[in-house]
């Protein structure tokens, strides 16, 4: 938790705030730290520890706004960052739609704990986290003479907030977070070196998976040897629980009330329209305990709730914050997603390659990029052809190509197995139908 | 009130660390009024003693803190102190109403063992703090001789790349407003289709100290300014954006009437086009790279995979590589540090050698790799400078400063006419590699189908995905039209951005893969 006299400092920043010109205020207070340790077969190669804070504050000075950061928070700087702030922000133009939410909108507390600090990750002494990070390394190294390097990693780190407003929200957050990682690289065909990994990330110590991290990113490397492009066509897409998120970031982003107050959006007008399959359900589920994204409220104060995205491919909700509600014209919801669950299906990856007779999996994406007007896409991927239920060749230097909403409607099933420690819970995707070029 | 007085009184530079009222002024030939890169003889005060003021340090702290970093063993350490202070004003809906003032500051310890290295930063410069995190950095180092940092010498930087004329520091808001209402006012006026527009101003001020346990020492002030236009525009209920840039490292006098006109015109012009393009038939195709951004083509296929710590670790499809030809002879890719006003260009990077310009590939043969301090002492060779980090946040790595290809031989007509059927490509968003498989990608926003050697329909969004090596063997023709795209390219690599022009005259790749309907 963020320490008593930070938060009088932030309160005290705000009465300066207030008397010296703002009608309204709101101040954060952020502090962090980080660890890191980096071993490149199993021998230390990088090691980084940091701690920081830092204040922010949103102005709101005769119908104008502006908002001002700094990490230097001894008073009497802070006194002349903000004297200098209030006499900047005046220099803008009125902007009537910046107001703080109205207060009924805000969490008042009172909810459960949602367990998201772990202050056994702090207190774990460094030697303890870089024997972890080499048990990692351990299990890839000499499995395998084609092997080049292999690198493994621990990381961890907490982050603390603490948010006031003047019209009367305060409320704090904190979150702990640990993670093991491995690369490893291998002689290939020719001079490729083709390499892979695999990570595991937890809130909690206890809870952080430590087996099968390395001798699965040596599996996912050593299956790669050989990728090569195939024939140019339309291939039903399967795209496995570490990359199918990736998917679902422009509809992300083609729902904030920014994208659609600035008419960027390929979702604008279409709420309550049916945009994907019957299979696409997803439902915002803020108050998840223990669950990375968790949170009572959201960056305005605001408290968060339960929320249906899309219901069987009907979009359901935008994300509109105050502000852009304010200029739409319109009721605003909350400022983001928090944790996002895809409703799953019945069977996981390899269950639902096997039910395939010709299809690409797709087990990583490289490049390319989704236009937020239209949602024409187009990335580059790797990954394997699937011939009668099996991965045979794998595939690299492709492109699938398309349009997002094109591409939801075409989602024909869903897996069960979304990776449990991610914000955004997306299972195994099957699309039919999908571009994708190579020879 | 006059300026100076408001400088006083109103402008947020004042807000940082110290009273000093700039320190554009303590490193000789920053400020001048003509614009020239050489710098004077005639020096004032040191830029590294007044870095030291401003810090509130003394010689006897880095003195202390060197001695704590080194303890455990390390044989080099170096210290780097950082004050960025930085502004963006925004304007939407027709209104400039939205700005954001940031100030960082804090200091870095890097110790180095061998090739580990040991990292810590702190935000409050005391001298307890230092030695704090000199200690935690140290921890890298196990055992070993206790290496006995030399005094500190400061090294004067005898150019100076990017000298400013009017400092951001002295710059108050009112001043910049009027630039993004008029990019605004020229975007709506060059089109009826034009629905939205948002537009901002980036400025950044940075002032560097950098010491280390060989006793180099050196002050650099770093400005950066970026002025970006996006465009909403709409035709018959489809609706296409686009956006320009212009990014330099300038001070107020990059803002300019012209600026303006050349990125209302381009955001324009790169929308607009959109609304008749096609997505082209996919497959493997002739690409012919247009001159300027296309540059992002060297920096994915050969750029990352030359940054010397991949190849230090041996997982570069490059690491093998070094002295071969593997490209035509007309062929020089260059990585250069020492344009004047580039983004990419460095007095000294950061970690002490001083900024240059180095071939990766010289008539068509792997000159070198792109070194830090860390990969150059592996290969036992002179660092090219390219130890670049993001902030005093992160330990420096090999990055990547402004990427280009040297001018070709030929016309870019002559390229054009010479492909039957593909695509011609000019306008990116963005790109990705696989150092080790050697695959990378670039999306373009737009471009055009080549059919009987003639630029036909326009196309748009779709990725290319090639293989480094083969896509530089692939490349036949270079022109000269030789051009560096001064957008506001960054780069993401382990967490650190930085920002990376490129640069490419129009050349043609005889085959890469192109997204599109099959």
């Amino acid at each position: 938790m963020i320490a008593n006299e930070y938060k009088e400092l932030a309160r005290w920043a705000m009465e300066q705030a207030l008397k010296n010109g703002c009608q309204a205020a709101k101040v954060s207070l952020n502090q962090g730290s980080n660890a890191s340790f980096e071993l490149r077969d199993a021998k230390m190669d990088k090691l980084q520890q940091s701690t920081q804070s830092r204040m922010s504050l949103f102005l709101y000075v005769d119908d104008r706004y502006g908002t001002y950061s700094t990490n230097r928070l001894e008073k009497g700087e802070l006194e002349r960052f903000i004297a200098n702030g209030i006499e900047a922000t005046r220099y803008l133009a009125k902007d009537e739609a910046r107001v703080l939410p109205d207060e009924a909108r805000y969490y008042k507390g009172g909810k459960p704990d949602l367990q998201l600090m772990d202050p056994k990750v702090g207190a774990l002494h460094p030697d303890e986290k870089v024997a972890m990070a080499r048990a990692v390394a351990e299990e890839a190294m000499g499995k395998d003479p084609r092997i080049i390097s292999v690198e493994s990693s621990y990381g961890d780190g907490d982050s603390l907030s603490y948010l006031i407003t003047s019209n009367g929200f305060e409320g704090e957050t904190a979150n702990s977070w640990c993670s093991l990682a491995a690369s490893v690289a291998v002689r290939g065909e020719g001079e490729a070196r083709p390499s892979s990994y695999w990570y595991e990330s937890s809130l909690y110590l206890d809870k952080l998976i430590r087996e099968g991290i390395g001798t699965k990113a040596l599996e996912r490397t050593l299956r790669k040897i050989g990728q090569r492009k195939t024939q140019s066509g339309k291939y039903t897409m399967v795209v496995d629980p570490m990359n199918s998120a990736r998917l679902l970031s422009p509809l992300l982003s083609a729902i904030a009330g920014s994208a659609l107050q600035q008419k960027n959006s390929f979702l604008l007008d279409k709420l309550g329209q049916k945009v994907g399959s019957d299979k696409f359900t997803l439902v915002d589920e803020p108050h998840l305990t223990g669950a990375p994204g968790a949170r009572y409220f959201d960056g305005e104060g605001v408290a968060t709730e339960r929320r249906v995205v899309f219901h069987q491919g009907v979009l359901k909700t935008y994300y509109i914050d105050t502000y852009n509600a304010k200029k739409m014209d319109t009721e605003p919801t909350i400022s983001g997603p928090s944790v996002l669950l895809m409703e799953n299906g019945e069977k996981d990856l390899h269950g639902l390659v096997a039910d395939l007779n010709r299809a690409i999996l797709v087990t990583g994406f490289n490049g390319g990029n989704c236009n937020s007007s239209t949602g024409d896409f187009s990335y580059g991927i790797e990954g394997f052809l699937v011939e009668n239920g099996t991965l045979t060749t794998p595939l690299a230097e492709m492109n699938v190509t398309g349009n997002m909403i094109d591409l939801w409607n075409k989602l024909v099933e869903t897996g069960n197995d979304p990776r449990p420690n991610s914000s955004l819970r997306v299972p195994t995707l099957v699309f039919e139908g999908v571009d994708f070029s190579g020879l | 009130m006059d300026r100076r007085k408001f400088i006083r009184t109103g402008s947020l530079a004042l807000a940082g660390a110290v009273a000093a009222p700039t320190l554009a002024s303590a490193l000789p030939g920053t400020k001048v009024e003509a614009a020239t890169l050489a710098v004077p003889e005639t020096g004032n005060k040191g830029g590294v003693a007044a870095a030291m003021e401003h810090f509130g340090v003394t010689e006897g702290d880095l003195r202390k803190t060197m001695a704590a970093a080194l303890e455990k063993g390390g044989d080099y350490a170096d210290l780097f102190f950082e004050h960025t202070f930085s502004n963006s004003v925004s304007l939407q809906d027709g209104a400039v109403n939205r700005s954001h003032s940031n100030i960082d500051f804090g200091m870095g310890v890097r110790v180095l063992k061998g090739d580990q290295t040991g990292y810590a930063y702190i935000e409050n410069v005391t001298l307890s703090e230092m030695v704090n995190a000199a200690r935690t950095a140290a921890r890298i180092a196990e055992g070993g001789a206790t290496v006995n940092p030399v005094a500190l010498t400061e090294k004067r930087l005898t150019t100076n790349y990017y000298p400013v004329t009017t400092p951001w520091e002295e710059v108050v808001l009112k001043e910049k407003t009027p630039y993004l209402q008029k990019l605004n006012d020229r975007v709506f006026a060059l089109d009826k289709r034009v629905q939205k527009v948002s537009a901002w101003l980036n400025d950044s001020t940075s002032h560097v100290l950098f010491c280390n346990s060989e006793g180099v020492s050196y002050y650099d002030y770093r400005p950066m300014v970026t002025l970006v236009a996006l465009c909403i525009m709409e035709e018959n209920g489809r609706f296409e954006n686009g956006h320009a840039a212009r990014a330099y490292r300038q001070g107020f006098e990059f803002l300019t009437r012209d600026v303006v006109e050349l990125i209302a015109r381009e955001a324009v012009e790169r929308t607009a086009i959109l609304f008749q393009a096609i997505k082209p038939k996919g497959g493997e195709m002739p690409v012919v790279m247009g001159a300027g951004g296309s540059g992002i083509l060297l920096h994915e296929a050969i750029g990352h995979a030359f940054e010397a710590d991949f190849n230090r670790k041996n997982v570069s499809i490059f690491s093998d590589q070094l002295n071969k030809k593997i490209c035509n002879e007309h062929i020089h890719v260059v990585d250069d540090g020492t344009i004047p006003f580039n983004r990419g260009s460095v007095n000294v990077d950061d970690d002490g050698t001083p900024g240059q310009k180095t071939y990766i590939v010289r008539e068509g043969v792997l000159n070198s790799f792109l070194h830090d301090r860390v990969s150059a002492r592996h290969y036992g060779l002179p660092s090219t400078g390219n130890g670049r980090r993001e902030s005093f946040r992160h330990a420096p790595m090999p990055r990547m400063r402004a990427t280009y290809m040297e001018a070709g031989n030929v016309k870019e007509a002559d390229i054009i006419a010479s492909v039957k059927n593909g695509i011609f490509v000019d306008n990116f968003t963005n790109g990705q590699v696989q150092i080790g498989a050697g695959d990378f990608t670039f999306f373009v926003k737009s471009g055009y189908l080549i059919e009987n050697g003639k630029l036909t329909r326009p196309i748009k969004d779709v990725n290319i995905i090639g293989n480094g090596p083969k896509a530089l063997a692939d490349i036949t023709m270079v022109a000269d039209n030789d051009a560096i795209d001064n957008g506001s390219w960054t780069c993401g690599k382990n967490g650190q951005s930085c920002p990376v022009p490129c640069g490419m005259p129009s050349a043609l790749v005889s085959k890469l893969t192109v997204g599109g309907e099959s």
